[in-house]
C-alpha cells in the first residue's frame, strides 16, 4: 500500500510538471502577475542574500588564507575565492536561501488559499487559477534566482575583496584583475542555469505543496515545511548533478 | 430507500422542460466511506431549493460534483443540457461561467482588496479592462449586497456576515443562471442570518435566477426554500415544501421541525 502511495504520488508530481509546461506556453500569459511576482521574489529575498552572500566571502576568504599561505600561494587567493565562489558558493547560497524563504512562502500562501477554498472559488469562476497561481510564481522564481545569483557573487567577492584588502592591502584593481582572469564564460553561464534549475524547483515544490496541501491549519504548516525541505535536497541533488554534466565540458 | 414525495396536490407541479439541472444516482466515496449513495434531483428555472441534512451527509460534496470540483463515482449531472463530466476542460469553463457558487467560508481572495476582489473575474473572464466600465459594475454589485462603502477595504477587515455578502457580490457580477450557496448562514449570528436569507431572496428576485442553497439551519430553509430535499445517509429521503416536510415523522428529519 506505502509503494502504491508512493508511485501515486510520483505520478501526480509528473502530472503537475507537465501541467505546468503546457500552460507556460498556453495564451494568455500572465505578464503582470508574473512581473509582481518577481518583484516579491527580489523584494523578499535580496538584503538577506546580500547580507549572508557578504558574510560568507569575508569568512570563506579568511579561512583560505592560512591554507594556501603554508604553500606560500596567498596570492592565488582572489582566484580560488573568484572560483568557489562564482562556481558553488553563489547558487548554493542563493539557492538555500530562497528554498527557506520562498519555498515556505509559496508553500504557505498556496496551503492557506486551498485550505480558505480561495483556489476551489477561482477555479469555480472559471479563472484559471493554475496559471494564474502556479505558472506565475515558478516562471517568476526560475527568472529571478539567476539574477539574484549574479547579485550574491558580486557582494561575496566585494566581501572578500575587503578582507584580501584588510589583511594585505591589495588594490581594487589587482584583486578585480585577478578575479576576472580565472573566472570564465563557462563558470558564469553553468552557474546561470544551474541556478535557474535551483529556481524552477523552488517554485514547483513550493506550488506543488501548497497546492495539495491537507485541509485544515495543520495542512498549511506542512505544506511550507515540505516545501523547505524538499526543495533544499533539491538543491543539492542538482547541483552534483550540474557539477557531473559540466565537468565534461572542462579541460 | 427511494425518495418519499409529498402528494403533488400540496407542492406545487413543475413542467419537466423547466428543468435546469438534474442529477441521476449520484454516487460518492471517499475511501470506505459512501457519503453519497444514489442521490436524484431536479432544480427547476427560477426555483430556490434547498438541500437539508445534517453536516457529514453530502450536501456540500454535492454541489461540488455540479460544478465539477469533485468528481463522482458514478452517477449522472446535467446542468443547463450539457453532461458536466462529458465536457471538455473548456467547456467545462464555460460551464462554470454560468454557474455561481457561494462558498461557506466565503472564499475571498485575502491578498486583494474587496475592489480586485469583484475585478478579478471580470477582467479574467469577460476581458473587461475599461476602468469605468469595471468602477461601475463593482459598484452596482456591491450595492446589490449593501456593500458599497467597503470598495477599498481589504477581507480581513470585514465581519463574517459582510464577507459572505462580498462572496455573494463576487458571484453574482458575472450573473449566473444558477446559483449555488454553501451553508450561507452558517456561523453567523440569527440577525445577519435573516439579512443573508433576504439577500438571497431579493437577487432571485432581481436576476430571475435558480438557486440551490445547502444548509443544516432550518430558519433559513424555512424562508429561503420553495421546495426543499432532504438528504439523509447520502440519499434524498424527502422532497417538498417546508409546511409538507414539516409534518414529517421520520426519526432522522423530525428534530430539524421540532426547533
Amino acid at each position: 500500500m506505502k509503494l502504491r502511495n508512493f508511485l501515486l504520488r510520483v505520478a501526480a508530481i509528473f502530472r503537475f510538471i507537465l501541467k505546468v509546461l503546457k500552460d507556460f506556453f498556453r495564451p494568455p500569459y500572465e505578464w503582470r502577475e508574473i512581473l509582481r511576482q518577481c518583484f516579491e521574489v527580489g523584494n523578499k529575498s535580496l538584503f538577506l542574500i546580500g547580507f549572508t552572500a557578504f558574510i560568507a566571502g569575508m569568512v570563506f576568504t579568511k579561512q583560505s588564507r592560512p591554507s594556501l599561505a603554508s604553500f606560500g600561494a596567498e596570492s592565488w587567493l582572489p582566484s580560488l575565492v573568484s572560483q568557489a565562489v562564482v562556481r558553488s558558493l553563489g547558487p548554493l547560497i542563493t539557492g538555500l536561501i530562497c528554498a527557506g524563504k520562498l519555498g515556505s512562502n509559496i508553500g504557505a500562501e498556496l496551503g492557506s488559499m486551498q485550505v480558505s477554498e480561495q483556489i476551489d472559488a477561482m477555479e469555480v469562476s472559471g479563472t484559471r487559477p493554475f496559471s494564474f497561481l502556479v505558472v506565475t510564481r515558478i516562471t517568476a522564481t526560475t527568472v529571478m534566482l539567476p539574477i539574484l545569483v549574479i547579485f550574491a557573487d558580486i557582494i561575496a567577492l566585494l566581501g572578500s575583496y575587503l578582507t584580501v584588502n584588510f589583511i594585505n592591502k591589495t588594490s581594487f584593481q589587482l584583486y578585480f584583475y585577478e578575479v576576472s582572469t580565472n573566472i570564465t564564460y563557462l563558470d558564469i553561464f553553468s552557474s546561470l542555469i544551474k541556478s535557474a534549475f535551483f529556481g524552477f524547483a523552488i517554485g514547483l515544490v513550493g506550488c506543488y505543496a501548497g497546492y495539495h496541501s491537507d485541509k485544515g491549519t495543520t495542512g498549511v504548516g506542512k505544506a511550507a515545511n515540505s516545501a523547505v525541505v524538499i526543495s533544499m535536497i533539491l538543491i543539492f541533488v542538482i547541483d552534483l548533478i550540474s557539477l557531473q554534466f559540466i565537468n565534461l565540458f572542462r579541460t | 430507500m427511494t425518495t418519499m414525495t409529498f402528494p403533488a396536490q400540496q407542492s406545487k407541479t413543475h413542467d419537466p422542460s423547466e428543468i435546469v439541472a438534474s442529477i441521476r444516482d449520484l454516487r460518492k466515496s471517499f475511501g470506505d466511506r459512501d457519503v453519497l449513495k444514489g442521490v436524484n434531483l431536479d432544480l427547476y428555472n427560477t426555483e430556490n431549493l434547498v438541500i437539508l441534512g445534517r453536516s457529514g451527509t453530502g450536501k456540500s460534496v454535492l454541489i461540488k460534483c455540479m460544478v465539477g470540483l469533485m468528481k463522482p463515482d458514478s452517477g449522472t449531472i446535467n446542468v443547463l443540457g450539457k453532461e458536466v463530466f462529458s465536457l471538455s476542460a473548456k467547456e467545462l469553463n464555460d460551464l462554470r461561467l454560468q454557474i455561481g457558487f457561494s462558498f461557506q467560508g466565503s472564499a475571498l481572495y485575502d491578498s486583494m482588496t474587496i475592489r480586485e476582489n469583484l475585478e478579478f473575474p471580470l477582467k479574467r473572464n469577460l476581458g473587461i479592462a475599461r476602468r469605468e466600465e469595471l468602477k461601475e459594475m463593482v459598484t452596482n454589485a456591491l450595492e446589490d449586497v449593501g456593500l458599497a462603502h467597503t470598495i477599498n477595504q481589504m477581507p480581513s477587515e470585514l465581519s463574517g456576515g459582510m464577507r459572505k455578502r462580498v462572496g455573494i457580490a463576487r458571484t453574482l457580477i458575472l450573473k449566473p443562471k444558477i446559483m449555488l450557496y454553501d451553508e450561507p448562514t452558517s456561523g453567523l449570528d440569527p440577525i445577519t442570518a435573516i439579512e443573508i436569507n433576504e439577500l438571497i431572496l431579493s437577487m432571485r428576485e432581481k436576476y430571475k435566477m435558480s438557486s440551490i442553497i445547502i444548509t443544516h439551519d432550518i430558519s433559513s430553509a424555512k424562508h429561503t426554500s420553495d421546495r426543499i430535499v432532504a438528504l439523509v445517509d447520502g440519499q434524498n429521503r424527502l422532497e417538498g415544501t417546508f409546511d409538507e416536510l414539516k409534518l414529517t415523522k421520520d426519526p432522522d428529519l423530525e428534530p430539524f421541525f421540532n426547533y
